[in-house]
């Protein structure tokens, strides 16, 4: 049953999700998982495009040490909005709101997800936490850093926090919602033949990644509610001046931080897992480990909370203990990159753009996660903690993990989003610059933590200053990068090629489906009778 | 950053300054731990290349034998380079403990964050604002607090930083070795100022921070201070000797453990005497009854300070 009869519309029956409607009510009251992952794609490009244009200001302010480029509240104000974009509004929601949403209940032969009501429900939340995030901007900002540390936060601040909160703490309820219709679709929605070793790896981290949603934001939302009550009711939580402990708020922002790493992680390595094995035409090395290491980052990426700690006199045995377990995380994540390797070895590898950005998330997510365990190292973090070096290590996670695995998602899977391939070219062009100009923007921050230049200066030694610039032209290289896909795959919606329906050769139930799928994904229920990633076999059927 | 001329200012630094052994100590791990990074990365970064481009589609090469699992390959591949890590967790480990625990000869310095400078007050009552003269060769701890947000006092040329917090003290020591000027920071971001929240650390020899004491200027020592505070405030009215109210005694308080009403015991540390006097109903004593008022609002951070130094002298009189 692996290609049923593609369908092909029937005189007078719409052939594709994309023009069987065209009003405005058929996109914004859709329940289509497919059309509502496009309304995330739209809506997170956007708040992307606004988090870039911080990220931008903050480096143009960085060439000059003396911070003469804007006033200190205003780069405070930049690097705020910079980090609650990016985190919580286009990092955390990134692939799983879109590629999740989208290809989710394709890739386990479902005609949609579980609760499609609930789905679209999810897409107005993340709006409205949106709505209060533009409103926050518009009012003037906010300056607590994304960490919204206590009693900074509730006390001292004098902009607009209540209302950035309120936008972080609402679209958390997105991300419930996301979670709780992931969980329910993988366990209930699972076409006949589909069990649970025969998901793809990208499912098998979106599923971890829901159980992250669900356990750890209704976390975050609490310490946010009790960080408005200090704020606006003096209700002592935080503030010792009101009884309160900031201590505590340290504690309940990264029991949910931390693991929100791992959202912003696991589906990627989902996505990358899906490249790798398509593009080298090969089952995926050691399926299994692979399938458990994501339940296993999961799960140890709520004990680890602690390892942001190790400076603000938390006791000596906890730090040891998270340093500990911090360390244990390694091995999880170890498994992905040599079972990718191992992937790759032997296999027939076409270096298309999709592999192009597989291959660069590979090198970048390692120096990423090594230089993770330089800080979980007790006496290197009491030098390194809150300095560059931690920026530069989650930017490596966060741009070079996320971020790439992000593009190269989009690229494999656009001509099944959109029915039109994407201009090659242009697209190995763009992930070249992109891959230049994030090292060049984000190495130098490494040795300048290293030198001790601590995180949030404005103003700074001017024995740094040809680091920085250094690294803030790379970001202009990084910026040239980004426009090349945004503009070309624009360009393709109406110029690009017509994609067929499995343009890759892939083994995913998602390309047995015409591109675009039809509204309800497959014209028959589809079957499954064959292993996950049977690339091998094909290839002996073949030759 | 403050006017004054700063430390070496190389146009381009790639290497730290270190003023300590426990900071060469740091480098020494790091260096070795980018050296086991290397080892394990080199590899993973060839063979992929290598990979990609020897089974290029299209080229003719043996493609045959591929296994797709292999359960000795994985246990090897997670529990190898996991345990080649570990020994830097326990390195680190290592020196963190020490890190931990200052010796109990150490020069105490009193330092006050608030936005936006450093506020400290050396034993013989000399205070600076910003800036932080040092000797060499002696263990010196920092006890701080914070009267605001939380700070935090970052010294890069000895490779530690420590959070400064309202409402409870911590500390962090370090002995310098090597005279010179450095540079102090804040670096938990705390509102506007929070990148000029900074200053010159000066390592000075014992004899040239000897001479800096006595020109910085100061009539009388934290204890001495406090001493006065502790009449001032009314403290000796009840505590004194002779007092008439029975008060717990506080000679010989410092360190002590106090037995609680209700079982257990609490530590007479700085936090514990800071917050006894802020917060009398916190932690009652047993066998007494809690008659003392507050004093939050009423004593600031600095005078806290000498009160404790004073309270740290009152010895034993059994």
């Amino acid at each position: 049953m692996r290609d049923p009869a593609t369908p092909h519309g029937t005189i007078g029956q719409p052939s594709d999700y994309l023009h069987a409607r065209y009003t405005l009510r058929s996109w914004f009251f859709t329940t289509d998982h497919k059309r509502i992952g496009l309304l995330y794609l739209a809506s997170i490009t956007a708040f992307f495009v606004l988090g870039a244009i911080a990220a931008g200001l903050i480096r143009l302010c960085l060439v000059v040490p003396n911070g003469q480029i804007f006033t200190n509240d205003t780069y405070n104000k930049l690097f705020t909005m910079h980090g609650v974009i990016m985190v919580w509004f286009f990092l955390i929601p990134s692939i799983p709101s879109t590629f999740g949403n989208f290809l989710l209940p394709l890739m386990i032969g479902a005609k949609d997800v579980a609760f499609p009501r609930l789905n679209l429900l999810s897409w107005y939340v993340f709006m409205t936490g949106a709505l209060f995030t533009m409103i926050t901007l518009i009012l003037g900002g906010v300056d607590t850093g994304w960490t919204f540390y206590a009693p900074f936060s509730t006390t001292y601040s004098n902009t607009y926090v209540i209302p950035a909160l309120l936008g972080v703490i609402v679209v958390g309820f997105s991300s419930i919602l996301t979670g709780l219709n992931f969980v329910v679709t993988v366990h209930k929605m699972r076409c006949p033949g589909m069990t649970w070793f025969r998901m793809p790896i990208f499912i098998w981290t979106l599923y971890a990644t829901s159980l992250i949603f669900l356990l750890g934001t209704p976390v975050i939302t609490l310490a946010l509610i009790l960080l408005v009550m200090e704020r606006a009711f003096h209700i002592g939580v935080f503030d010792p001046r009101l009884g309160g402990d900031p201590v505590l708020f340290e504690h309940l922002f990264w029991f949910y931080s931390h693991p929100a790493v791992y959202i912003m992680v696991l589906p990627g390595m989902g996505v990358i897992t899906e490249l790798v094995a398509a593009f080298a035409q090969k089952r995926v090395f050691g399926y299994k480990f692979v399938a458990y290491a994501s339940i296993g980052l999961a799960s140890i990426t709520f004990l680890v909370w602690g390892h942001h700690m190790f400076v603000n006199g938390q006791s000596q045995l906890a730090s040891t203990v998270f340093s500990f377990l911090s360390f244990a995380v390694a091995v999880p994540s170890a498994v992905k990159v040599y079972n990718w390797t191992a992937t790759i070895h032997k296999g027939n590898i076409r270096l298309d753009t999709p592999m192009l950005y597989a291959m660069g998330y590979i090198g970048l997510f390692v120096l990423g996660g090594l230089t993770g365990l330089f800080l979980a190292t007790l006496a290197v973090d009491a030098h390194l903690h809150d300095t560059y070096f931690v920026v530069a290590h989650f930017h490596y996670i966060m741009v070079g993990g996320t971020m790439l695995a992000f593009l190269g998602g989009l690229h494999y899977w656009w001509p099944k989003f959109t029915g039109r391939m994407y201009p090659e070219a242009f697209g190995r062009v763009g992930a070249f610059l992109i891959f230049i100009g994030f090292n060049v923007t984000f190495f130098p921050q490494f040795i300048l933590g290293y030198l001790g230049m601590p995180r949030r200066y404005h103003v700074y030694p001017p024995e740094f200053q040809l680091l920085n610039i250094l690294s803030s032209a790379g970001s202009t290289i990084l910026a040239v990068g980004y426009f090349f896909p945004m503009i070309y795959l624009i360009w393709s919606l109406w110029f690009g090629k017509r994609a067929p329906a499995n343009p890759w050769q892939a083994r995913g139930l998602e390309w047995t489906t015409s591109s675009p799928p039809p509204p309800h994904n497959f014209a028959v229920t589809p079957r499954v009778d064959f292993e996950p990633y049977d690339y091998a076999i094909k290839a002996r059927e073949v030759g | 950053m403050n006017g004054a001329p700063g430390p070496a200012q190389y146009p381009l630094l790639l290497w730290p300054q270190a003023a300590s052994h426990a900071a060469v100590h740091v480098d020494w791990l790091i260096f070795a731990f980018t050296a086991v990074t290397l080892l394990l990365t080199v590899p993973i970064f060839l063979a992929i290349t290598y990979f990609a481009l020897m089974y290029r589609s299209g080229r003719q090469v043996d493609r045959g034998h591929t296994v797709d699992r292999n359960v000795k390959i994985e246990l090897s591949w997670m529990l190898i380079p996991f345990f080649l890590t570990l020994a830097f967790f326990a390195w680190g480990a290592q020196i963190f403990d020490v890190e931990q625990h200052a010796p109990a000869n150490s020069l105490e310095i009193q330092a006050i964050g608030r936005q936006w400078m450093w506020k400290f007050q050396h034993p013989g009552g000399q205070a600076e604002i910003n800036d932080l003269h040092v000797p060499t060769g002696q263990p010196v701890l920092i006890n701080m607090i914070s009267q605001d947000v939380i700070h935090s006092l970052y010294l890069p040329a000895f490779r530690v930083q420590m959070e400064t917090l309202p409402g409870r003290y911590t500390q962090l020591w370090f002995t310098a070795n090597r005279p010179g000027e450095y540079r102090l920071y804040c670096s938990e971001y705390c509102g506007t100022d929070h990148s000029v929240m900074d200053g010159l650390l000066y390592v000075m020899s014992p004899r040239d921070y000897a001479h800096w004491l006595s020109q910085a200027g100061s009539s009388q020592s934290l204890a001495a201070l406090g001493k006065k505070l502790f009449s001032n405030y009314g403290c000796s009215g009840c505590h004194g000797v002779g007092a008439t109210i029975r008060a717990p005694d506080l000679a010989g308080l410092y360190g002590r453990p106090v037995p609680m009403e209700g079982g257990g015991s609490v530590i007479a540390d700085d936090t514990y005497i800071r917050d006894k006097i802020l917060n009398p109903d916190n932690n009652l004593i047993a066998g007494y009854k809690q008659v003392m008022p507050s004093f939050k609002g009423v004593i600031p951070e600095d005078e806290l300070m000498q009160l404790i130094a004073y309270i740290k002298t009152m010895e034993s009189s059994s």
